[in-house]
């Protein structure tokens, strides 16, 4: 019975979205924290250092963290205010029951009959309709050990194939290329190694907003000489002093960079030494670029046939380079193809696996690298082993004491999930880190989907807008509520530290999976006391895999500030830098650089597709979109703390002043845009950083405010990653919505059961007579 | 003096991508906490994403001290100038008015104007400001001019400022382009110029323009 219990309004007046903002010991001056934890901000994948500033089990303010050296201290705003998301009026401190008779929807349960109760649908469903009609819903801003303990949860607990993970929106069409590519999915090298790169080509990443610490080491590659090539549709921060600037069309990657291919090769730009010892595939390559004339790119692309060329000229001729990208050429129906196209042109250089010769993808997920490790993708097992093959099931079996056949067989995607769960062929669903109804495309199809459940549960801190939706909400854990590593950007594992308790019956999230499993009589495997203990299983899990974390421990990650997987054994560095001779590479055995048997890269033919929906005469305008510097993913945090909703506060739709003028839409105007699957009316902001063809709006808001109504679910063949970045839309200009209202204050139906735990909320319960 | 010593402010607004992370920060500093000192803004958001980053550039001799009619702010010896004392400071505006670069704050609610001080709580005891740590791209920057020498070999810091007739000299550093081949920044000139930052994007997409 997975509907809302109230209308929308009345559960967003209770749960909020409200707005924390610095009071008491945080706006106080002069207090003396009982201590300072250094650990990591909880958002991005550049997993920023940062010290944790704690009074009284409530995180009061940060100190920068010069000593940890990817960001020296540096923060963007997001990790100044992180804090605020703890202390908050919308916490959940107890477990939740779906209820239409309260005042707030949900009445508060003792968290022991919340798990029986979770237990008890669990074994209905699966005893009713078979162990596979029960899904498991994750994501990446899990630890790694409890991204490993999900994937081992969904296997040997439930017995269940439908696990899968919001970093299916995320890093997979990169994950998917560089398997294809190079056999390993990890950015090659470490960021130092931009600081030189003579020239960076920074491709679909709005770098400044996204991953801003990043733009630190762009600029100093500037400041020793480097040239920047920025391709994107918008002039981001990061593109406003590039040298060459590439605006491509959305969904025309391919084009573009086989286009600079074929520029490359006629103009003899190429590594011919590297191709031939260390590469496969290229003639192929070659011949189907031929096709990519400077002239056809530029029609394809929309960019000036003289940028192309001035582009494919300095990162041919370049002697150390630095490629990056990032979701813009990824969320595409032929992401996998896109991110193809810009390994090509680092291949066929030959800048990689040295100093300043690079390539990477920017991870977007707090854990993107490392919770697409361990499997609780629907396709893999620890150590990014495939659960396809008899010798990756048999060790991991012995692992986790089971038989090899008992492990399931492959799952599906998320958003296929979403499909079987309309079919009727998944009836129960327990979700933790993720917000499909936000962060989907095609939402109305999502709650649809979401509708239809017999049971669902949610592990969350907050009710988020998808928790809304569950009969059973149990109350999870906050980032500085527990320990745990994760891997940033660079591959490097690093370590989450503990600063504050989980208040009221919030308990640490891989303590809820455990006592489920302990409910359904089903222990074994899940009797772990702390997150270390889960790691020394992960290690040994992933021993001998590519991503091998064998060698790495809590205190090696210590000494070290860090250690890059792959790290086989304990006296072993870690791998900063892939590709480079002698470097640790299981597969190959010293027969070459790369990950496969014969060590050699692969060049892959990416064939041009257009997008999955093309503009025409009714949809004739294309709408991308992303993200903005304050809010993240899809708000769950940001839009609760109160100065980065002050930043930006709602989402604007991007219009280029030519297409503005076409429909008579002026900078602030009410203006509809309305896609085949939903419409969004939102003020516009008219600027000329934006292609004239294309227009964007950014996606951290639910409901009427939602990018992700008009959206479409077309996905990448190879990746299911969803298409967020093309479909077709129309304009037109428009009045002030009816609805446009904003709640700030905490609702009197909810403020009864905001603090506390449940012993509180029982006897304000019996009070109010409820 | 020493315990500012050789560490100098350095403002690079070419660096500036607009993400208010010393905005957030400065509010977080101990001397005026929940209160932003410093100023961002687009220069025109229409025609370019330029953004500037705007701190006190701790004048050499401040016209906001000069025309302050209760004698409210001070310098310190290591050139840091305060906010108006609070039993001075009459809430008369007239620093904010004067203030050539548009940096002290009348805080109403206090009856007093505030403005960055570098942090002098931090800058003080040896520690980076706020905004200078946190700043993830660089544009505002905290060290030795042989650091900056060393990281910023394109630019060099100017800290002569030309309003009309006149001339202040700062604590605080611009970088400005070193092919730019200026002495001094001249401010009124600068704001008559329109900013070309997107003027890239229809020449990027169209090859006749």
């Amino acid at each position: 019975m997975a509907t809302l219990p109230k209308e929308q309004d009345v559960l967003a007046k209770a749960w909020g979205p409200h707005l924390n903002r610095m009071e008491g010991p945080r706006l106080d001056t002069g207090v003396e924290p009982d201590k300072i934890v250094p650990t990591h901000c909880c958002f991005c994948g550049q997993q920023c250092g940062i010290n944790l500033k704690v009074k009284d089990n409530l995180v009061i303010g940060f100190e920068p963290r010069y000593d940890f050296p990817f960001n020296k201290g540096m923060l963007c705003p997001k990790g100044v205010k992180r804090y605020l998301q703890g202390g908050h009026p919308d916490r959940l401190t107890t477990a939740l029951q779906r209820d239409p008779d309260a005042a707030a929807g949900f009445s508060p349960m003792a968290y022991d009959a919340a798990i029986a109760r979770v237990a008890s649908e669990i074994e209905r469903i699966q005893s009713t309709y078979g162990p596979n009609a029960f899904g498991v819903l994750s994501g990446a801003s899990l630890t790694t050990e409890k991204a490993y303990l999900m994937g081992k949860f969904a296997r040997v607990c439930l017995k269940t194939k439908y696990i899968d993970y919001n970093g299916r929106l995320c890093m997979v069409s990169a994950g998917a290329a560089n398997k294809k590519a190079f056999g390993i999915d990890r950015a090659a090298n470490p960021w130092d190694d931009i600081l030189k790169a003579e020239v960076v080509l920074i491709a679909g990443s709005n770098t400044a907003e996204c991953s801003p610490i990043t733009t630190n080491y762009v600029w100093q590659a500037r400041e020793n000489g480097g040239k920047v090539i920025v391709v994107d549709p918008r002039i981001t921060p990061i593109a406003r002093t590039a040298d060459i600037f590439l605006p491509v069309k959305p969904g025309r990657d391919v084009a573009l960079f086989n286009g600079i291919l074929q520029l490359m090769i006629e103009n003899d730009w190429i590594d011919h030494d590297f191709i031939e010892k260390n590469t496969t595939g290229f003639e192929a390559v070659a011949e189907h670029v031929a096709q990519w004339t400077p002239r056809r790119t530029a029609e394809v692309t929309g960019i000036a046939e003289k940028s192309i060329r001035a582009a494919a000229e300095l990162w041919g001729t370049a002697k150390t380079s630095f490629l990056m990208h990032a979701r813009g050429i990824e969320h595409h129906s032929h992401g996998v193809e896109n991110c193809l196209s810009t390994i090509n042109i680092v291949l066929a250089s030959g800048r990689i696996g040295k100093p300043y010769c690079g390539y990477g993808t920017v991870v977007g997920q707090g854990n993107g690298q490392g919770g697409r490790e361990h499997g609780q993708k629907c396709d893999q097992l620890p150590g990014w082993r495939d659960i396809s093959n008899p010798a990756h099931r048999e060790y991991i079996a012995g692992v986790w004491g089971v038989k090899p056949e008992e492990i399931p067989e492959a799952g599906v995607d998320c958003y296929e999930m979403m499909r079987k769960i309309d079919a009727g062929e998944i009836k129960g669903l327990l979700l933790i880190c993720f917000n499909p109804k936000v962060s989907l495309p095609d939402n109305a199809f999502v709650t649809r989907a979401l509708e239809k459940l017999e049971f669902f549960t949610v592990i969350d801190f907050f009710l988020s807008e998808t928790a809304q939706y569950a009969d059973i909400v149990l109350p999870g854990s906050l980032h500085e509520e527990d320990e745990g590593v994760v891997a940033q950007v660079e591959g490097r594992v690093i370590k989450i530290n503990k600063a504050v308790d989980p208040p009221g019956d919030a308990t640490q999230d891989w303590r809820v999976i455990q006592d489920i499993a302990k409910a359904l009589g089903r222990s074994h495997g899940f009797t772990f006391e702390s997150p270390r203990e889960i790691f020394d299983e992960l290690r040994v899990a992933s021993k001998g895999g590519v991503a091998d974390y064998y060698g790495i421990t809590y205190e090696k990650i210590e000494a070290q500030n860090g250690v890059c997987w792959p790290c086989p054994t304990e006296d072993h560095p870690g791998t900063p830098r892939l590709f480079e001779p002698g470097s640790s590479n299981p597969i190959a055995n010293g027969a070459g650089p790369f990950y496969f048997p014969d060590g050699n890269a692969r060049f892959v033919v990416p064939a041009y597709r257009p997008p999955a929906e093309e503009v025409d005469e009714s949809y004739p305008v294309i709408l991308t979109t992303g993200r903005v510097v304050s809010q993240f993913l899809s708000g769950t945090q940001t839009r609760r703390i109160g100065p980065l909703v002050d930043q930006y506060p709602e989402p604007r739709v991007e219009i280029h002043p030519r297409l503005a003028q076409k429909y008579g839409i002026a900078d602030g105007d009410w203006t509809t845009v309305e896609s085949r699957r939903g419409t969004i009316t939102l003020r516009a902001q008219v600027v000329t950083s934006i292609r004239p063809d294309t227009v964007f709006i950014p996606y951290h808001w639910p409901g009427r405010k939602s990018a992700n109504q008009l959206t479409i679910a077309a996905q990448d063949p190879v990746s299911k990653i969803p298409e967020y970045k093309v479909c077709a839309v129309r304009l037109r200009k428009s009045e002030k919505p009816a609805d446009d209202a904003e709640t700030t204050a905490p609702d009197a139906a909810r403020s009864d059961i905001t603090r506390g735990g449940t012993d509180d909320v029982a006897r304000t319960a019996v009070q109010q007579g409820r | 003096m020493a315990r500012i010593g050789n560490m100098e402010f350095f403002l690079d607004p070419n660096r500036c991508i607009g993400c208010q992370s010393c905005v957030a920060a400065c509010s977080e500093c101990d001397t005026h906490r929940g209160h932003s000192m410093i100023h961002l803004q687009y220069v025109e958001r229409t025609i370019s994403v330029q953004t500037v980053p705007v701190v006190c550039m701790h004048c050499d001799s401040p016209t906001c001290a000069e025309v302050c009619p209760a004698d409210a702010i001070k310098r310190t010896d290591d050139g840091v100038v305060q906010t108006a004392r609070k039993p001075r400071c009459i809430a008369c505006n007239n620093c904010v008015l004067a203030c050539p670069f548009g940096v002290p704050k009348m805080q109403t609610e206090f009856s007093l104007m505030m403005k960055c001080d570098m942090c002098y709580d931090r800058s003080s005891v040896g520690l980076k400001p706020m905004c200078t740590s946190v700043c993830p791209s660089g544009a505002l920057y905290y060290g030795t001019r042989e650091e900056i020498e060393h990281l910023r070999p394109r630019s060099e810091p100017i800290n002569t400022f030309q309003f009309g007739e006149q001339t202040i000299t700062t604590k605080v550093n611009m970088m400005v382009p070193r092919d730019a081949g200026v002495q001094h920044v001249d401010v009124l000139s600068a704001m008559e110029e329109s900013p070309v930052g997107n003027a890239a994007m229809l020449d990027s997409v169209f090859d006749d323009m």
